[in-house]
């Protein structure tokens, strides 16, 4: 059975549900019942019109589930409410779908959690494994958020930002648990890009599937972290970067750039570099500066005084670094960085050790300590 | 059975007979102590016997309440003589004798010059619900 192709259809009966009159809370729950169902059912026979027999039975739990719970005088409005599959059904509602997940009044946390059981098809239990939380809390937090949402009008024009953002967390939790949220998140993104023509979108999705490729460079044995500049660039996907760099280029084509855009022609160029040392630096830190112009980040200013430091030597990284907020995460592990380079061993040694203290993962935080132990085996000689 | 916790300090426990602060191990010898710490979760996934493993970050905060309308106090981060604990690992084992003998073979993990660190772990019983039968 093709879970994936389930997992797709699963916004699109959802919107199909709420223009026959369903609210937007019962048709999730009525969706994701069914979705239960199609999981025991199609083993044993795959139905010919998996989407309208989704809809079909989705639609009877749902009127099941009001039978149960509204008054005789209610059901017979629903009941009489049924229409016959007709051209309204032809309409996709996912973008809607997207807009509401995501929409501006939900806490990230409830927008992601909502995001992947309306739109990504997940269930509770999955989405609870991923993000390490008891499935009890990961159910409230999803019920908490239908009812936050359920004053909103399905018509009503969303923010594709808040969309961008939410998908962007999902796709930065990585994998943990039996579900790929990278992978998942990217799947979503594909299928909003094909929707619009947001260049914003599509640069997005040109982030994800070019960090992506890096992914089976990134980690060593153990889960150890592979800096960039060590990663063994022959296992990176180059199919993932040629598309990746497609859907980027035809995203700048609309010349309207956007942080996400200019995040990943940061990515493409790293992508580009047959080996560390022939990458294009100097290019990097236009687009760095771009992303500081666009975003005023302090993030972004801390990586361009990294690409400061390839591009024009360590001291004019440091230089960079000077004028920014020590206490801003990664700053001693930048400042090790480039005093290494600089030659400065000692203040490296001691910049990696306090940035090892402060780093917010655990495989960071050893290959920090792992960078400290290396200059300081080097200063004992 | 029984679930215990392994409790890890940073500070506040006594001090372990190989005491080098890790960033002067070698860092083949980093590598050699993760092995040994994810060999060891593994091992004891396999025999049924792991709950949970957590590692903290050294910056902490101690938080009150500071009476009705007004915000917390906090008093920063931990002064140097508090206790600090760097992590934990739930067990849930026979024996209060298989937990010692547990912790024990986690403190022998690998350190600088590739030998035991001999760290000290403390082990805590949870306390759990009543049993049905009492008497």
């Amino acid at each position: 059975m093709d879970e994936v192709l389930l997992r797709t259809l699963t916004p699109t009966v959802i919107g199909i549900l709420v223009r026959r009159g369903a609210d937007f809370a019962a048709a999730e729950d009525a969706v994701q019942d069914a979705l239960v169902e199609a999981v025991r059912v199609w083993p044993d026979e795959v139905p010919r019109d998996p989407k309208g027999w989704l809809v079909a039975v989705a639609w009877r739990k749902f009127l099941d589930a009001a039978r149960a719970e509204t008054s005789r005088r209610r059901r017979e409005v629903l009941v009489d409410a049924e229409p016959p599959p007709g051209p309204g059904e032809a309409v996709d509602d996912t973008l809607q779908l997207y807009f509401l997940c995501a929409h501006p009044s939900l806490t990230p946390a409830s927008a992601v959690a909502l995001t992947l059981r309306a739109i990504g098809g997940l269930t509770t239990r999955q989405i609870a494994r991923a993000y390490l939380v008891p499935e009890a809390t990961m159910a409230q937090r999803i019920s908490r958020a239908k009812r936050t949402v359920s004053g909103v009008r399905f018509s009503q024009p969303g923010d594709l930002g808040t969309v961008l953002r939410v998908l962007y967390l999902v796709f930065n939790e990585g994998y943990s648990g039996d579900v790929d949220l990278a992978a998942e998140a990217i799947r979503l993104t594909r299928q909003l890009a094909a929707m619009t023509r947001d260049e914003e979108v599509a640069g997005l999705l040109a982030l994800m599937l070019l960090h992506h490729a890096r992914r089976p460079a990134r980690t060593g044995p153990g889960g150890t972290l592979v800096p960039l500049a060590e990663q063994d660039r022959g296992r990176w996907d180059t199919r993932l970067i040629a598309e990746g760099v497609d859907v980027l280029q035809a995203a700048l084509a609309q010349d309207r750039l956007g942080e996400f855009q200019a995040q990943a022609a940061i990515a493409a160029l790293h992508a580009d570099a047959p080996t560390a040392e022939e990458t294009d630096w100097v290019q990097i830190v236009e687009w760095y500066d771009e992303l500081v112009r666009l975003t005023d980040s302090p993030v972004a200013r801390l990586n361009r005084a990294v690409a400061v430091g390839e591009a024009d030597g360590p001291r004019a990284g440091l230089a960079a670094l000077a004028g920014l907020d020590p206490a801003l995460p990664r700053y001693a592990a930048v400042a090790a960085y480039l005093h290494e380079r600089d030659g400065d061993l000692a203040v490296a040694a001691r910049r990696y050790a306090e940035a090892a203290r402060s780093a917010p993962y655990l495989a960071e935080r050893d290959h920090l300590t792992r960078q400290a132990a290396r200059l300081n085996a080097r200063l004992r000689g | 059975m029984a679930k215990y916790l392994l409790l890890k300090h940073y500070r506040g426990a006594p001090a372990p007979v190989n005491n080098v602060p890790m960033d002067q191990w070698a860092p083949e010898e980093i590598s050699a102590h993760m092995q040994y710490m994810a060999d060891f979760a593994a091992r004891l996934e396999g025999t049924g016997e792991f709950v949970d493993g957590q590692a903290l970050s050294p910056e902490g905060t101690f938080v009150r309440y500071d009476g009705e309308g007004r915000p917390p106090v906090t008093d920063g981060p931990f002064a140097e003589t508090k206790d600090l604990i760097a992590g934990w690992m739930v067990i849930d084992v026979d024996s209060y004798e298989r937990a010692v003998e547990l912790a024990g073979e986690l403190s022998a993990a690998p350190g600088a010059g590739g030998k035991p660190i001999h760290e000290w772990l403390e082990v805590r019983p949870f306390l759990t619900g009543p049993p049905t039968i009492t008497e």
